[in-house]
């Protein structure tokens, strides 16, 4: 008897376990608690995105990026619903758009996961919004990453990352790669961060100066500038703290006084280099004008 | 018989490995003559766009049309810019050649300047012909000189590669010709840039007398120390390495740098006044549990405790991975002060502040009277091209091309897709620039 109440409860335990997580996942979550601004990346800017869409006023991709397109969107839609027009999405502004819309959570996820195009308009069939042509032709080149292929229905719950990045005004991605190439190969083992900023800075500086190229892989590239190049180690595939180095370089961080020119004390073999007025020794790099 | 086996097999090894070498050293050739034609002919069309341009600047002086005027200068700043792009393909790094290449991108700026301008309203003034004239006298010195190198090179038959090994093995530089001309090059157009050209023309001395807010008081390196430690948050125990700045520094600073295990940080401060500059903490950042909006606050709440003390405006946020970056610039009256810019940058995990830089505000700084705006803003709306939807719109200091300090109506538009952000001169209703805001870039 007690034998058979123990396992009823234990079933009646796990069975309610099991309800309360049905329940949880069918449940579509709304947005979390945070107030999202423009240049904000993530989940809660997919659902702001598609929510927007859905009532017709964003017109962009659902990338994952508050950008511009979403920021005026979501004006219109303050404006619209009379609310205060900040351009910011707040408690009642999320409030008001979960109330006038509807977000597929499901059909969104999957759709970013397998890299179609595809819209999220209110009224529409869903069918519809998505590329099928597309999918087939991703297929293929998604053949490299065949966890996400296998579970779509598992990680279309988890946390997604956005389609696309922020990046600074005047620069792309490619950019960035090639500046953290030429940061990592001059700049690292043992070298501090400051130090790889310092050394992408003089990049940019560079490219400012009326001596140098123009741009930033004319500055790279030219000729005897950095030994990384001339000895092929810019090769060398970049870890992320060059990355963020470089990034914090052209969102403004000059460690080294706009120094365009730099040597290591140790290895340097032109004479001409120490006559430069030197700024400050970073790591094992003195800076010079 | 093993004898014979052992020959035969020792030869064959033989053969097999000067056909290899042999092999190889063909293509190694062939890669130092990819190499050397590369650089024999951005030597040959240097020579040649300095040709030209020395040329066209003659004519441009000889020139009375305004019409001609123009499209003959644009011509001159195409030539300097294509010419500044050949310097930038020969290994010249090692030699002293910056003079020239300066000269050549002033000689853009000016011309630049010249061709947009409005010659009818504007005609060249005297001062700007005698500058003409003496870019005319410098172009023919650099072109003569060049030339002779030149002509050397083809009859002896030099190679940059030679100049190259010559640079990289640091051999005195002795009888290497090229190098040699090159320096007479340098030394011809350093005696022009001290003397005959008029530097507010060629605008060379626009800016750079900034940090005017500094004062002249020093703080002692030990006030320093105290400082960049409440800055970086660090107690007494970590150790701080601080250093002042060399003589090539525009600015004197003292850097001070920390490293803990997990962690390390650096901070510029100035000597004058005791300003911070710039300061960075790095460590490892990997969830963003905070908004990028709570990041927003807590950089405006640590720039309210420096002392910033004018209202914010922020210009941009953006959220790279894992932390928040930031961009203010001050607002008087309503007015945001463009020049006066100040980042700040956040963790998401905690929202602590991780870097701060206000050289921009530093350089920039100083009591400003608000003029008053020639226009309304009415007027400078119907400036702005008619397909564009305005959006917003504010008053704001801005720098404009030669780096003067303007006020000016901003408004941010779009137009299909995109934003656009125009200003529009608030003293006469000039359209002085039109910026293309950035998209997001899709991850490839």
């Amino acid at each position: 008897m007690l034998k058979k109440i123990t396992v009823c409860t234990l079933f009646f335990i796990i069975f309610s376990i099991f309800i309360v997580n049905i329940e949880d996942d069918n449940k579509v979550k709304g947005f979390s608690n945070q107030i999202i601004q423009q240049g904000a990346t993530g989940d809660d800017v997919i659902e702001l995105q598609a929510r927007l869409q859905y009532l017709g006023y964003y017109n962009g991709k659902i990338d994952g990026v508050f950008g511009w397109g979403t920021y005026w969107a979501l004006r219109n839609f303050q404006y619209e619903f009379g609310l205060e027009i900040d351009g910011m999405a707040g408690q009642t502004t999320k409030q008001k758009l979960e109330k006038a819309s509807e977000f597929d959570k499901k059909f969104v996820h999957q759709q970013i996961q397998q890299g179609k195009k595809f819209s999220h308009y209110g009224g529409v069939d869903k069918q519809k919004q998505t590329d099928s042509n597309q999918s087939n032709l991703n297929q293929g080149s998604t053949g490299n990453k065949p966890q996400q292929e296998q579970q779509p229905n598992k990680t279309a719950e988890a946390d997604l990352q956005p389609t696309a990045v922020n990046i600074p005004q005047g620069f792309s991605q490619n950019d960035i790669q090639i500046m953290a190439n030429a940061v990592y190969g001059e700049a690292r083992g043992g070298e501090p961060f400051e130090g790889q900023v310092a050394v992408a800075a003089v990049i940019l500086n560079r490219v400012e100066s009326p001596t140098f190229p123009n741009t930033v892989s004319g500055v790279i590239f030219e000729p005897r500038a950095f030994t990384a190049v001339a000895d092929g180690q810019i090769y060398l595939t970049p870890n992320d703290s060059a990355k963020r180095a470089v990034l914090d370089a052209i969102n403004g961080w000059d460690p080294t006084g706009e120094a365009v020119y730099y040597f290591n004390p140790n290895t340097a073999t032109s004479g001409w280099i120490w006559s430069r007025p030197q700024i400050k020794r970073i790591g094992k790099h003195i800076f010079c004008m | 018989m093993f004898r014979w086996i052992f020959i035969t097999v020792l030869s064959i090894g033989i053969i097999g490995v000067s056909v290899w070498g042999y092999q190889e050293h063909q293509e190694k050739n062939a890669i130092l003559i990819q190499a050397e034609n590369n650089y024999q002919r951005s030597f040959h069309e240097l020579t040649y766009n300095l040709d030209l341009l020395h040329d066209k600047i003659g004519s441009t002086l000889a020139m009375n049309s305004r019409k001609q005027l123009s499209p003959q200068l644009a011509e001159i700043w195409r030539l300097t810019s294509m010419a500044h792009n050949d310097v930038g393909q020969l290994p010249l790094i090692l030699i002293p050649f910056n003079k020239t290449e300066e000269f050549l991108s002033q000689m853009g700026d000016f011309s630049y300047r010249v061709a947009i301008r409005d010659l009818d309203k504007e005609p060249l003034s005297e001062d700007e012909i005698n500058t003409l004239e003496s870019l005319y006298e410098m172009s023919g010195d650099i072109e003569s000189e060049l030339r002779k190198v030149q002509n050397i090179a083809l009859k002896e038959n030099l190679r940059w590669m030679d100049v190259q090994l010559a640079l990289v093995n640091n051999d005195q530089q002795a009888d290497n010709t090229i190098i040699d001309g090159f320096k007479t090059v340098e030394k011809n157009v350093e005696g022009y840039s001290e003397g005959k050209l008029n530097a507010s023309l060629m605008g060379t001395s626009s800016k750079k007398d900034g940090f005017k807010m500094l004062g002249k008081e020093k703080i002692s390196e030990e006030d320093a120390k105290k400082k960049m430690r409440t800055l970086l948050q660090i107690d007494n125990e970590t150790e701080l390495t601080i250093a002042g700045t060399g003589k090539g520094a525009n600015l004197p600073l003292f850097s001070g740098s920390f490293k803990q295990d997990n962690k390390s940080g650096y901070i510029d401060i100035t000597q004058q006044g005791g300003y911070p500059l710039t300061l960075m903490i790095n460590r490892e950042v990997s969830e963003s549990n905070k908004s990028l909006h709570e990041a927003m606050k807590a950089a405006e709440k640590y720039l309210s405790e420096l002392d910033f003390t004018a209202d914010l405006a922020m210009m941009e946020s953006n959220q790279y991975d894992n932390v928040g970056v930031f961009q203010f610039v001050p607002k008087y009256e309503n007015v945001w002060i463009y020049p006066d810019a100040i980042q700040v940058k956040v963790a998401l995990d905690n929202a602590e502040v991780l870097g701060f830089v206000s050289k921009d505000y530093l350089e920039n700084y100083h009591e400003r009277k608000i003029p008053q705006s020639g226009i309304t803003e009415e007027e400078a709306r119907e400036k702005v091209n008619s397909n564009l939807k305005i959006e917003e719109h504010h008053l704001a200091i801005i720098e404009n091309d030669i780096g003067e300090e303007v006020m000016a109506y901003v408004f941010l538009g779009t137009l299909n897709r995109d934003t656009y952000k125009i200003f529009i001169d608030a003293s006469n209703g000039d359209e002085i620039r039109v910026d293309k805001l950035k998209q997001a870039e899709i991850k490839y």
